[in-house]
């Protein structure tokens, strides 16, 4: 299955993956209408500290935890992507908890009381927009072993 | 400063509506123009920081971004022009040389864009390069005064070393200490794809590219800067630099602030010292002394590499030229005034030297006319900007052209001219780490390759009009041009007819 990887290596931590993130799932068709004057709350999160820096998201984990944790069935694996179904989900925050990678967050959305990344095949983008922003190819979405 | 003389020459031009206050420009600026402000919540800029790299209008996500000329102007003078004013400033204030990079950008005429090229028509018909073979290989190195045979009449093979190019076009010398190592394995990666050379400049040639070395072309320097026996033989042919088209008659310095730990390494020389290379070799006040090192050098790697002398184009090049054949070079390769750089004076980069093609057509019509063309390739190079200019420049008699500015451009260069200051955005010319992490080689040197091939496919087309199947029968075929809106000289030195005639 295609996941994203991330390569702190060619990082810049411009955080434009988290604006790409944001936009991408904010179900409008302009960038600037849909960020200005927002705060955004991507499933994408840069973490950087002493010149190093990398993207954080969903890895999609063969055994996920978060999955196994759900106390409503909200939570599933289908394609080996990790899917959420906001009508299901009751906001108990198990998920957020037990995730080790800190990738599912609260949601500040109104359809939703978690939220995490799904590899933009829900959203109108797609694919994912935070590799097609990278502009140093530090986040890619790839097959590997 | 009391009074600032200075009023900065490019503004950045903000779209409020479409700035969402990502800080990317912040972030992504080394020259520190772009902060944000807390009390109003705004993104704000220093324009006086801004060097018009255009990084920040390239990484905006909602392009709320763009750099503009300033209209600021002093009182109209066309003889004090406001860039003549500045300079007095500034150097009225410093007391200091000024320093520029890349090309002489000045308006001097351009002579490519002064030739046009042939195509035929009804007798000599035109050759579609996607149906029909068309060749771009060329081979640099002396060709033989004859075919020989031996006693049983086969051909003796008295071909000396070679450089086989895929396509008529090579990197240009560019050392690692002036551009990043990214950029450098850029380069070499793109070269071992695309069947060329790049070229290690005078700064050395670090030890994880000695790998590539089949498709490297070693520089020997003024400064003689991490040159051994083994660099030596790395790479597939060796140049001596006498002098680059930005900066004739002057050597080089890298500061040793940019001298790190690789960089001392790969140069030989101690770390944090200044990298001097003198203007002259010290040892060649002749064409004597310089037949000597040439010698040397077929001497240190055996005779089985071609020896490259590179020369900046001057007012008597061609002269210069001759000697340096009949000083054993294989190949001469001459650099135009608009050829760039890492760093030169301003005034030596704007007002020495001529023009690469009027260079190139007296070279080549001087080495015919003494008989001793075959004896060496002629590469050149000092702002190769287009195929068109490629093809123009093998119709006057060029083997292959080097290119440096273009493809530095390739990489994401955008001629902002700061490279002296050492801070390029674009990863290019830098040796910080944040800032050389900005140029990844996996997408460098694709860009390289795509460059290049694309321009190949545009020789072969523009061959094709011509009724042309191999470069080989282009190159020297100068009346496949024509000149349009030259006076009699210019024609005479490029050899070339007018335009209707």
């Amino acid at each position: 299955m295609k996941r994203i990887y991330v390569d702190e290596k060619w990082c810049l931590g411009c955080h434009l993956c988290e604006y790409y993130c944001a936009f991408a799932n904010s179900g409008k068709d302009d960038m600037a209408k849909a960020l200005k004057n927002v705060k955004i709350n991507p499933r994408i999160q840069i973490e950087e500290k002493d010149g190093i820096s990398f993207a954080v998201s969903c890895r999609h984990c063969e055994e996920p935890l978060c999955v196994k944790g759900c106390i409503t069935g909200a939570l599933s694996v289908v394609d080996g992507v990790i899917q959420i179904d906001s009508d299901k989900c009751v906001g108990c925050y198990t998920c957020v908890l037990s995730c080790p990678y800190g990738a599912i967050m609260p949601s500040e959305s109104d359809d939703g009381v978690v939220q995490k990344c799904e590899l933009c095949l829900k959203n109108s983008h797609g694919k994912p927009a935070c590799v097609e922003g990278c502009p140093n190819r530090a986040i890619i979405y790839e097959e590997k072993e | 400063m009391a009074i600032n003389f200075l009023y900065p020459e490019y503004e950045v031009i903000r779209d409020k509506d479409k700035c969402i206050g990502c800080r990317v420009c912040e972030r992504q600026c080394a020259n520190e123009v772009h902060s944000y402000d807390e009390d109003s919540g705004c993104m704000v800029s220093d324009n006086a920081k801004c060097v018009c790299c255009h990084r920040c209008v390239a990484l905006c996500p909602t392009g709320a971004l763009k750099i503009v000329k300033t209209n600021h102007t002093f009182r109209e003078n066309a003889n004090w022009t406001g860039e003549h004013i500045c300079e007095i400033y500034r150097q009225a204030g410093t007391g200091g040389v000024l320093l520029s990079s890349m090309g002489n950008p000045k308006n001097y005429p351009i002579y490519w864009d002064k030739m046009l090229i042939n195509a035929s028509q009804v007798t000599n018909p035109s050759i579609d390069p996607l149906r029909e073979p068309m060749e771009t290989r060329v081979f640099l190195g002396a060709k033989p005064e004859k075919v020989e045979f031996n006693s049983k009449g086969e051909i003796k093979n008295n071909l000396t070393p070679q450089l086989k190019l895929d396509i008529p076009i090579m990197f240009s010398a560019m050392s690692y200490g002036s551009i990043s190592y990214n950029a450098h394995e850029s380069l070499a990666r793109a070269a071992e794809e695309l069947g060329t050379y790049y070229n290690t400049g005078e700064g050395g040639l670090h030890k994880d590219f000695y790998k590539y070395g089949p498709h490297t072309i070693v520089q020997v320097a003024s400064g003689r800067f991490g040159v051994h026996k083994d660099y030596l033989n790395a790479g597939a042919a060796i140049e001596i630099k006498m002098g680059q088209g930005a900066k004739p008659g002057i050597g080089g310095h890298l500061p040793g602030i940019k001298v790190g730990d690789d960089i001392s390494k790969t140069r030989m020389i101690p770390k944090g010292s200044d990298a001097i290379s003198p203007a002259p070799h010290h040892d060649i006040y002749s064409i004597e002394d310089l037949r000597q090192l040439v010698y040397s050098l077929k001497e240190a790697s055996d005779y089985k590499k071609p020896v490259i002398v590179k020369i900046a184009a001057v007012h008597n090049v061609a002269a210069i030229a001759s000697g340096i054949a009949r000083g054993g070079a294989d190949i001469i390769a001459i650099d135009g005034y608009r050829g760039g750089t890492g760093a030169a004076p301003t005034t030596i980069r704007d007002n020495v030297g001529i023009p690469i093609e009027l260079a190139l057509a007296s070279v080549d019509q001087r080495l015919r006319e003494e008989g001793i063309r075959n004896r060496v390739s002629i590469v050149v190079g000092g702002s190769i900007r287009s195929s068109s200019d490629i093809v123009k420049a093998i119709a006057l008699g060029a083997d292959a052209v080097y290119i440096g500015t273009s493809a530095l451009m390739a990489l994401g260069c955008h001629l902002c001219r700061s490279c002296q200051h050492g801070k390029c955005n674009w990863g290019i010319a830098t040796q910080r780490e944040d800032l050389v992490r900005r140029l990844n080689p996996d997408i460098g040197y694709k860009r390289l390759v795509n460059l290049l091939t694309a321009w190949n496919h545009e020789i072969k087309e523009m061959m094709g009009g011509m009724g042309i199947n191999s470069i080989e029968a282009l190159r020297g075929n100068r009346l496949m041009l024509r000149g349009i809106g030259l006076t009699e000289v210019e024609l005479n030195i490029l050899g070339i007819k007018h335009a209707g005639q």
